[in-house]
C-alpha cells in the first residue's frame, strides 16, 4: 500500500488542536480528504492552518502537539 | 544587598539589554536559554548560561519552576524578567521570592493589583488619576450595567475584569446593542478566563495613547516624563516616542504627577509604566493601566533623560534607594523608535524568520540600534517577531525624524523581510511629520495605502 507524508510547509510549532480544549483536527486511523484541516503551525505567534494534500486514511502523525518543525519535516503518514 | 549574580529570565534583544547593564554595574550575568536559542547574542555576551528547556516557551521560558531551579543551581541570587513572558506573573514573582532569591521588580501584590483591570482602576481612582466615565467596578448583572451606561453615554466598551492585550472587548453604540452583547461578553470572559466579571467604560475617540514613566523604590517614586505611543497595528506599538511634542506643559505636570502618585499609592519598586488614552480635542487623559515591568520602547525615555532605566531597576532591586529627586530628572530633545519586525509590510505583515546576512547597524550622533542580530543568526519561529529597536535622538522633532531618514537608509537585515520599509514611508508622511494621528490612525493609513496599489 503507498503512503504519502504531509510536510510542514513552515518552520515552527505544531498544534494538533485548534484550542487547547478541543479535540485534536485528526486522530490516527482517520480519513482524510485533500484540503482537510490537519494541524496548525505557529510561527512567531501568528498561526497558519496545514492542509493535506492528498487523500487517504492517516496512518499516524509523526510529530507530536507541541513540538518544535523544520519546513519540510514529515508531520503525518497518509495511507493512499 | 547588593546583586551580585544576576540570570536573565528572557531572550532577543531585552535579554542582551539587561546583560549590559547589569555588566556595567559589575553584576555577573547568567543567560537562561531554550534549546531553540543557544547560539543567541546574549547567551554570547553573558558570563554564564543555563539551558531551561525546550523551544517552546511553556516549557521553558514560561516554566516558573524551571527558572527558578536554573537560577539556584547557577549561583544566582537575582532574576530579571525582561518583559512579556513571566514578567507580570504575580505568582512567579512569589516563587522567586520563596526560593530566597531577589526578584527585579514590584512586590507580587502590586503585580497582581495593577493586573486585575478592576482593582487597578480603583487604585487609580484612589489616588486621584482620572479614569474613563464608567462603571466603579464590576457590574453585577445586566440591569446594573443599564444603570451605568445611562450615565456614561455611548459609544461603551464592555471589557472582561479578567481580560488583556485587547481581548474580550466589544463596543456597543446603543443600549438595544449593549443589551444583545452584554450576555455574549459575559459568556465568553468565562470560557476565555474562567472569569465571567465584565466591566464597562466610555469609548474615547480618537485618543492617543500617552504613557509616563516611573520609577520607585518602595515608598518614593519619581516620572521620567511621557512617551507618545499612538502608531499601532492590532494594538501593538509599532513607533514610539518621547516626549509627546503635542502636549501643554501644565497637563503635562498633572498627568506625570498622577502616575507617581499611583505608584506611590501601590508602594511600587523598580521601573513600571501607567498607560493612558488622551483627548487632543478636550486635553483631557484617562487611566488606562499599570504596566509593571520595564517596556519595549524604554530606550526613547533613556535618550531624553539620560537615565539607564534597567541600572537603575538593578540598583532597585539590589536594595538601593531612588538616586533621584523629582527635580534631578531633566529633559533634553526628541527621542523616536521605531521596531524592526520579521514581517512582511508588503504581505498583510505575514511574519517569516530566516538567516541574517548582509547586517549593517547604523550610527552617527543620536542613533542606538537594540538588537539580538548579528550576521550568520538563524531567527528561530518559536518566539516574537521583534528583531531590533533603531533609536533615533535629536535636539528636536524634526532633527530627530530627518536622523531616522538617515538611519534607515544605512540599516540593512539581509536574509528576511523586516518592517523597515514601512518606516521609511510613514516617516515621509504628512500627517506623521506634524505629529497628527491617533491610535487608529495607521490601520487606516495601510488601509489607504493597499488601496493605492490596486
Amino acid at each position: 500500500m503507498a503512503t504519502h507524508s504531509i510536510l510542514s510547509p513552515l518552520p515552527g510549532t505544531f498544534y494538533r488542536r485548534p484550542a487547547p480544549d478541543q479535540p485534536a483536527f485528526k486522530e490516527d486511523g482517520d480519513t482524510v480528504a485533500v484540503g482537510d484541516v490537519i494541524g496548525l503551525i505557529e510561527v512567531m505567534k501568528s498561526f497558519h492552518e496545514v492542509k493535506a494534500d492528498c487523500a487517504g486514511r492517516i496512518v499516524r502523525f509523526t510529530v507530536d502537539n507541541e513540538d518544535p518543525v523544520m519546513a519540510g519535516n514529515p508531520l503525518v503518514e497518509v495511507e493512499l | 544587598m547588593a546583586i551580585r549574580t544576576l540570570l536573565v529570565a528572557n531572550r532577543g534583544e531585552i535579554a542582551v539589554r539587561i546583560i549590559r547593564a547589569a555588566k556595567a554595574l559589575g553584576i555577573r550575568t547568567v543567560q537562561a536559554y531554550s534549546d531553540a536559542d543557544a547560539d543567541s547574542l546574549a547567551v554570547r555576551l553573558a558570563d554564564a548560561r543555563v539551558n531551561i528547556g525546550p523551544p517552546h516557551a511553556t516549557k521553558s521560558y514560561l516554566n516558573i519552576a524551571r527558572i527558578v531551579e536554573a537560577a539556584l543551581d547557577s549561583s544566582a541570587d537575582a532574576i530579571h524578567p525582561g518583559y512579556g513572558f513571566l514578567a507580570e506573573n504575580a505568582a512567579f514573582a512569589e516563587a522567586v521570592a520563596a526560593a530566597g532569591l531577589t526578584f527585579v521588580g514590584p512586590s507580587a501584590e502590586a503585580i497582581r493589583l495593577m493586573g486585575d483591570k478592576v482593582s487597578a482602576r480603583t487604585m487609580a481612582a484612589r489616588a486621584g488619576v482620572p479614569t474613563v466615565p464608567g462603571s466603579a467596578g464590576r457590574v453585577d448583572g445586566l440591569d446594573a450595567g443599564r444603570t451605568v451606561v445611562a450615565e456614561t453615554g455611548f459609544p461603551v466598551m464592555i471589557k472582561a475584569a479578567a481580560g488583556g492585550g485587547g481581548r474580550g472587548i466589544r463596543i456597543a453604540r446603543s443600549m438595544e446593542e449593549f443589551e444583545r452583547l452584554w450576555p455574549q461578553a459575559s459568556g465568553e470572559a468565562k470560557a476565555a478566563f474562567g472569569d465571567g466579571g465584565l466591566y464597562l467604560e466610555r469609548v474615547v475617540e480618537n485618543a492617543r495613547h500617552v504613557e509616563v514613566q516611573v520609577l520607585g523604590d518602595g515608598r518614593r517614586a519619581v516620572h521620567c516624563f511621557e512617551r507618545e505611543c499612538s502608531l499601532q497595528r492590532r494594538r501593538q506599538k509599532v513607533w514610539e516616542e518621547a516626549p509627546f511634542a503635542g502636549l501643554a506643559e501644565d497637563v503635562r505636570a498633572s498627568l506625570c504627577s498622577s502616575a507617581v502618585a499611583l505608584a506611590e499609592a501601590v508602594g511600587y519598586s523598580g521601573a513600571g509604566t501607567v498607560e493612558y488614552l488622551y483627548d487632543d480635542a478636550t486635553g483631557a487623559f484617562f487611566f488606562l493601566e499599570m504596566n509593571t515591568r520595564i517596556q519595549v520602547e524604554h530606550p526613547v525615555t533613556e535618550m531624553i533623560t539620560g537615565i539607564d532605566l534597567v541600572g537603575e531597576m538593578l540598583r532597585i532591586a539590589g536594595g538601593e534607594k531612588l538616586r533621584f529627586a523629582q527635580a534631578d530628572i531633566s529633559r533634553n530633545g526628541h527621542a523616536i523608535e521605531v521596531r524592526l519586525n520579521a514581517e512582511d509590510p508588503d504581505n498583510g505583515f505575514l511574519p517569516g524568520p530566516g538567516v541574517v546576512n548582509d547586517f549593517r547597524v547604523p550610527g552617527g550622533p543620536g542613533v542606538r540600534f537594540d538588537t539580538m542580530l548579528y550576521d550568520g543568526y538563524s531567527i528561530p519561529p518559536f518566539y516574537d517577531s521583534l528583531l531590533g529597536k533603531l533609536i533615533v535622538w535629536g535636539e528636536d522633532r524634526p532633527t530627530a525624524l530627518a536622523r531616522l531618514r538617515v538611519a534607515l537608509g544605512e540599516l540593512n537585515i539581509g536574509g528576511l523581510k523586516t518592517t523597515k520599509s514601512l518606516f521609511a514611508r510613514l516617516g515621509e508622511d504628512g500627517d506623521v511629520r506634524a505629529g497628527k494621528f491617533h491610535t487608529r490612525w495607521l490601520e487606516g493609513w495601510l488601509e489607504g495605502q493597499a488601496g493605492g496599489k490596486q
